[in-house]
């Protein structure tokens, strides 16, 4: 517990925290790289130009909207619908918001909203772990601008070679470098995976995620993520409901433990 | 059409959706049930994310031994619910992954 407690309550200086944030981003950036080229090359083939380009991967930075926008434009979609689709692509980023929403009430605007501006799938996978593993540090903020800084020059640096140099690498597509992400993705979920509400939600996630995935615009993933939510979230309120009877049939014993473990906390510290 | 409309008009969805939450953020508070599901977010989406792209890299479900990703995939499963360690999966299943991809 003492271990525990020492590793939590841990305090960083802004630039380390930053710079973490950096670090924990490379496999993440590793696999953005190569969709950051290909959307060069496939802006450049839909008719805009280099300035457009670059501009739709520095002022919108939705990689996924992104595709979507230059793919309906190739195929000459009308204005609002490739609107229409980049907010329906883009619904997922409120869960995201909501559940960082503890976490960046505190600062002021001027933090708010790079941050707000930065908060893409990686980001949010890369530094909300951050936020649950250190819940005393206060300066947190800095990790997740580190991760978010380094994923937008990335993004933004790969677009620009795949604008130039996009016909000479090809094949970056099959490199299979995209499979970082997955490694990544997976190497995070994992360790969360020790209670029954959790696997659920997450095999719940999984499964609708595979038989949603035909559907337009990552609605699937949206559905995915919100029916693992429920799920687990329901397990949850049902073992709670459970538990709350138990205790009442034996409600002083149950309280007795209470104690004794909290005196045997004691002792131990 | 205007590309630069176009560009105005993507930036300002995206941004809107991803900062009204954070503008108002210490006005609003979430219900306490709603606090408790956003513990399976992060789980919950990024599931969502990686297991179509282990299981079908194409597009069609392919969990077979001729798809590198779902062999790296199922070699990330298994360090990360043994190991519990992030960064050790990643490293040991680009590893198998990039291997068994060039052995292909």
């Amino acid at each position: 517990m003492q271990t525990l407690s020492l590793i939590n309550s841990k305090s960083f200086s802004n630039i380390k925290q930053f710079n973490q944030g950096v670090a924990d981003s490379i496999p993440l950036v590793l696999g953005g790289v190569p969709f950051g080229v290909i959307f060069g090359t496939l802006a450049m083939n839909a008719g805009l130009d280099v300035w457009q380009t670059i501009g739709m991967s520095s002022i919108v930075f939705a990689g996924s909207a992104q595709f979507v926008a230059v793919g309906m434009l190739a195929a000459g979609t009308s204005l609002g619908f490739v609107i229409g689709a980049t907010i329906i692509i883009n619904l997922r980023h409120l869960i995201y918001a909501a559940s960082m929403l503890p976490h960046v009430k505190h600062l002021p605007q001027k933090w708010r909203v790079p941050l707000g501006f930065l908060l893409i799938d990686e980001v949010f996978a890369a530094t909300y772990p951050r936020y649950l593993n250190y819940p005393q540090s206060n300066n947190s903020h800095w990790h997740y601008l580190g991760v978010g800084v380094s994923f937008y020059l990335s993004w933004n640096i790969a677009t620009i070679v795949g604008i130039f140099f996009g016909a000479n690498i090809e094949g970056i597509g099959e490199w299979g470098l995209d499979f970082a992400m997955s490694a990544t993705f997976i190497g995070m979920v994992m360790p969360h995976l020790i209670n029954k509400p959790m696997i659920a939600g997450v095999l719940t996630s999984a499964v609708l995620a595979v038989v949603t995935y035909s559907l337009p615009h990552k609605i699937g993933l949206v559905i995915a993520s919100l029916g693992g939510m429920t799920v687990g979230y329901l397990l949850e309120e049902w073992q709670n409901t459970i538990n709350k009877n138990n205790n009442s049939t034996d409600k002083n014993t149950g309280k007795d433990t209470e104690k004794n473990l909290e005196k045997k906390a004691e002792q131990a510290s | 059409m205007n590309i630069w409309l176009l560009i105005a008009l993507m930036a300002l969805a995206t941004f809107t959706i991803r900062y009204a939450l954070y503008a108002r953020a210490n006005a609003i508070s979430l219900p306490p049930k709603l606090e408790r599901a956003l513990k399976y977010s992060a789980p919950c989406v990024l599931t969502a994310i990686w297991v179509p792209a282990i299981l079908m890299p194409k597009g069609v479900l392919d969990p077979t031994l001729a798809n590198p990703y779902f062999i790296g995939g199922l070699v990330a499963i298994i360090i990360g619910l043994w190991k519990k360690n992030t960064l050790l999966t990643i490293a040991i299943s680009m590893t198998c992954f990039f291997t068994y991809k060039w052995l292909q």
